[in-house]
């Protein structure tokens, strides 16, 4: 089968049904180990035990960029191709991602209390993080504000891209401006600069938060399929009644 | 002033709460989509590629 007949919502519904239950319980079995690898990694020699955020915090920051690249990806799309499962995959990302994304900013928050002595400063890596919780927070917003689904898909889809040149602004902000954040230590020209006692439970970790953002944005997708079915059925049944 | 404990408690438990309520919420929601759809099904009211040919 090509990958295209995946692409067909009663297909993907099918499909999705056998994978989801195994990509959940891989998800969590991945999830379990690595935060009990995290909790067996050493302490840092300057942080202490506060490294121990790390293991979430940088997945979540990760998970935050992955989950706008792939509304921008599914905004192509909608604007090149009119893709139904496009338009599906578009909006039903956008909560998770906005999770990731607050859940990225709190964590951040919460280990820079005790490294940096404030929970937060204006600088150009978190204000550009703030900016994407508010890209993905005006997506929602805008959906639920235009009554017309296909209309509101367009829109958002055209506010996606234009939001998209935040994603480079996020990851080179460290390098372009001078922060109070740390510069990238896993991806690197040069290699990571964390030990592999601190960077395997953190690669380990994040492959567990991948595959349960993948898991749920599976299942936001169903639903959002079955939605837009009892919507028509809804107007048919409807429409049956007057007639 | 809260420990360094307190800070990586405080941390993993926001990271809970938020991912077990964001997996909740989608969870129901699914529920009442499959719901609102069999109740409409059991009304008789199909889509055009499941109603049978006479």
């Amino acid at each position: 089968m090509a990958l295209i007949d995946l692409a067909n919502p009663t297909r993907f519904l099918a499909w999705s049904g056998r994978v989801l239950p195994w990509l959940a319980a891989v998800a969590v079995a991945v999830l379990a180990c690595g935060l009990w690898l995290a909790f067996q990694a050493p302490a840092d020699y300057q942080q202490g035990e506060t490294v121990k955020i790390m293991y979430i915090h940088v997945p979540f920051a990760w998970l935050a960029m992955f989950g706008y690249s792939m509304m921008a990806a599914s905004a192509l799309g909608i604007l090149v191709w009119r893709h139904p499962l496009a338009d599906v995959a578009h909006k039903a990302a956008a909560p998770i991602g906005a999770t990731f994304t607050f859940l990225c900013l709190v964590t951040g928050a919460l280990w820079g209390r005790p490294m940096w002595g404030t929970y937060w400063v204006w600088d150009a890596r978190l204000t550009s993080v703030l900016i994407l919780l508010l890209l993905y927070l005006g997506l929602m917003a805008l959906r639920a504000a235009v009554d017309d689904p296909g209309r509101a898909g367009r829109a958002a889809a055209v506010l996606t891209l234009v939001g998209a040149i935040n994603l480079p602004i996020v990851k080179f902000s460290v390098d372009w401006w001078n922060t109070l954040h740390q510069p990238a230590s896993v991806f690197r020209m040069d290699g990571p600069t964390i030990d592999p006692a601190m960077l395997w439970p953190l690669l380990t970790c994040a492959a567990g938060f991948t595959l349960l953002f993948l898991a749920l944005h599976m299942l936001a997708m169903r639903t959002e399929i079955l939605r837009r079915r009892v919507e028509v059925l809804e107007a048919r049944a409807a429409a049956e009644a007057i007639a | 002033m809260m420990s360094h404990a307190a800070f990586i408690a405080a941390a993993y438990g926001v990271a809970a709460l938020g991912l077990l309520g964001l997996t909740l919420a989608l969870l129901l929601d699914n529920r009442a989509q499959k719901r609102a759809l069999a109740d409409l099904e059991a009304r008789g009211v199909r889509r055009r590629s499941e109603r049978r040919v006479p």
